[in-house]
């Protein structure tokens, strides 16, 4: 009986304020729709650091003797003293082992540098002309916390026998950089978003309310509770919100189909990013879900003491 | 039933108190009359009694219970024992006599059962047997202020408020209306009626409680509407 009544009820109300419920729909689900997205988003850029970070190492370059040579140049001062003596190396090789955050140490000695440079670019004019002892020799380091990298560019930059530390995570953070920027516009938007769709929840609750003054009157006037006369304002935003939240939901999947796994397919044509799969989209839902049904009931609960007196 | 104990109503930005002062018992079965000029103070006293306002000073107890002191939640299960009428109504246009009455019932969560029963009873006590699926729109004033005391009295409350239930009735219909809740009141029930009707007053000869300037003027048994007669 109760169930029956609410729910009658619901559907009068919201079908009286089709236009205004329309608009609830609409924001709720863009506003969701871009709070689930740069959910994703940070996802994204999190198994992109993981995967990358991994991949990466920390080169530290050690002077040759070509580097000594042109001492006089700008970018060679580390190398004034000469080539890395067997000692200083060895140096670095100890202080590298005996540092937990690395992993494994690899030295690469110029000629291999220069083996692998010739596999990588072994066509082109510039791989003819360079010769082994222009390579540098290199410590490849493979860090167990891979984000702390910047600690292996302190320790070492600057010391003797050193020429440089590139460390290849720099150009990663930029892009990563590039990514959360865009995760905090797309969160501000969705905060916008995310304002209209409240204010039009406590407008629709206004009309809703004023427009049903009567029959909340008399229920006041014959005792129902307070609970009662308010479930059925509560239920429609609730049930407005669900809606809009069903709709972001299939946005979010629709983005994961056509974007990354087919349509555009960003997957198979951007082979060296590894994406998001249905796991974290289908993670993110009921979040999503919830928060589409809680937001508007609170939004209606609150306008209520302010438009129903009861 | 309801006991006043020097009960005064201000107003927010109003210079002048609704209510002054005012003490007053009324005991359970009794029918009373509330008269006064507009502005008198009756409708606030109804509200107190209602609990749609409460009191600035003094103590309103109604059936027991002391209004001020009693918590917002549970002022819903206190109206489930009144029942209120008035002037204008107050039908639901979009339902029938029948579902109007049942509306009171659904409302407060009775059982299907129970207001399928209920609902024809009291249509059949206030005289409307057999009109339960018109319209409010179809019905004349005095059919359409009996569905509303059908509505008010189907939870059988110990206490009905009617505020100007003739005042927009005929003075025919009117007197059907009064022999209505005099029905009612001899059921038990207590029934206290704000009124401007002169001639209802005088013929009923019920207890008349007067208010002037929100002050009670007046507390008579079988009295009449005013001095002057």
């Amino acid at each position: 009986m109760r169930a029956q009544f609410v729910m009658s009820e619901i559907g009068v109300g919201l079908r009286r304020n089709l236009t205004m419920t329309f608009a609830v729909v609409i924001s709720v689900a863009l506003s969701l729709a871009l709070f689930g997205g740069s959910l994703l988003m940070r996802d994204q850029v999190s198994k992109m650091k993981g995967y990358w970070y991994d991949k990466v190492n920390v080169s530290i370059y050690l002077c040759n003797k070509s580097d000594a040579e042109d001492s006089s140049e700008l970018g060679s001062r580390a190398c004034a003293k000469g080539a890395a003596t067997p000692e200083q190396k060895q140096l670095i090789q100890t202080d590298l082992e005996k540092m937990e955050l690395v992993q494994t140490v690899h030295y690469e000695s110029s000629d291999e540098a220069y083996k692998h440079y010739k596999e990588r670019f072994g066509h082109t004019a510039l791989a003819s002309v360079i010769t082994p002892d222009q390579m540098p020799d290199s410590f490849r380091v493979k860090l167990t916390e891979p984000e702390k990298y910047k600690v292996i560019t302190t320790a070492f930059a600057g010391r003797d026998g050193v020429q440089s530390v590139a460390d290849q995570h720099t150009e990663l953070d930029n892009l990563f950089q590039m990514l959360g920027y865009l995760n905090w516009a797309a969160l501000g938007i969705m905060l916008i978003m995310l304002v209209v769709a409240l204010l039009l929840i406590v407008n629709t609750v206004r009309v809703s309310a004023f427009s049903r003054r009567r029959e909340t009157g008399i229920m006041r006037l014959v005792g129902a509770s307070s609970f009662y006369i308010q479930v059925p304002f509560i239920m429609e935003a609730a049930f407005a919100g669900l809606i809009g939240a069903v709709f972001a939901c299939l946005m979010l999947g629709a983005g994961q189909y056509f974007v990354i796994d087919h349509g555009a397919s960003l997957r198979t044509k951007m082979e060296l990013i590894n994406f998001i799969g249905w796991d974290e989209v289908l993670t993110k839902l009921p979040l999503v879900l919830a928060i589409g049904v809680l937001m508007p009931s609170l939004a209606a609960f609150l306008a209520l003491r302010k438009y129903l007196r009861v | 039933m309801i006991r006043f104990d020097n009960v005064s109503k201000s107003y927010p930005k109003q210079n002048r108190p609704a209510l002054r002062d005012v003490s007053l018992e009324i005991a359970k079965g009794e029918f009373v009359f509330l008269v006064g000029s507009s502005g008198s103070g009756k409708s606030t006293f109804l509200r107190l009694v209602l609990r749609e306002e409460r009191a600035t000073h003094g103590q309103v107890h109604v059936l027991g219970k002391d209004l001020g002191k009693l918590s917002n939640w549970k002022v819903p299960q206190m109206r489930r024992q009144l029942g209120t009428v008035f002037q204008d109504f107050r039908l639901l246009p979009n339902k029938t006599v029948a579902q109007n009455v049942a509306f009171a019932q659904e409302v407060i969560g009775k059982p299907r059962g129970e207001i399928r029963k209920a609902v024809p009873q009291v249509l059949e006590l206030v005289g409307l047997g057999g009109k339960e699926d018109r319209m409010p729109g179809e019905l004349s004033g005095g059919e359409q202020q009996r569905v509303a005391i059908a509505r008010a009295f189907v939870n059988r409350p110990a206490l009905l408020i009617a505020d100007e239930p003739t005042g927009n009735l005929d003075p025919q219909t009117s007197v059907g209306i009064m022999k209505l809740l005099d029905r009612i009141n001899r059921t038990g029930t207590t029934v206290i009626m704000a009124t401007h009707d002169q001639q209802i007053v005088d013929q009923m000869r019920k207890r008349v409680i007067e208010l002037e300037q929100g002050r009670l003027v007046r507390d008579q048994s079988r009295g009449v509407y005013g001095y002057q007669h």
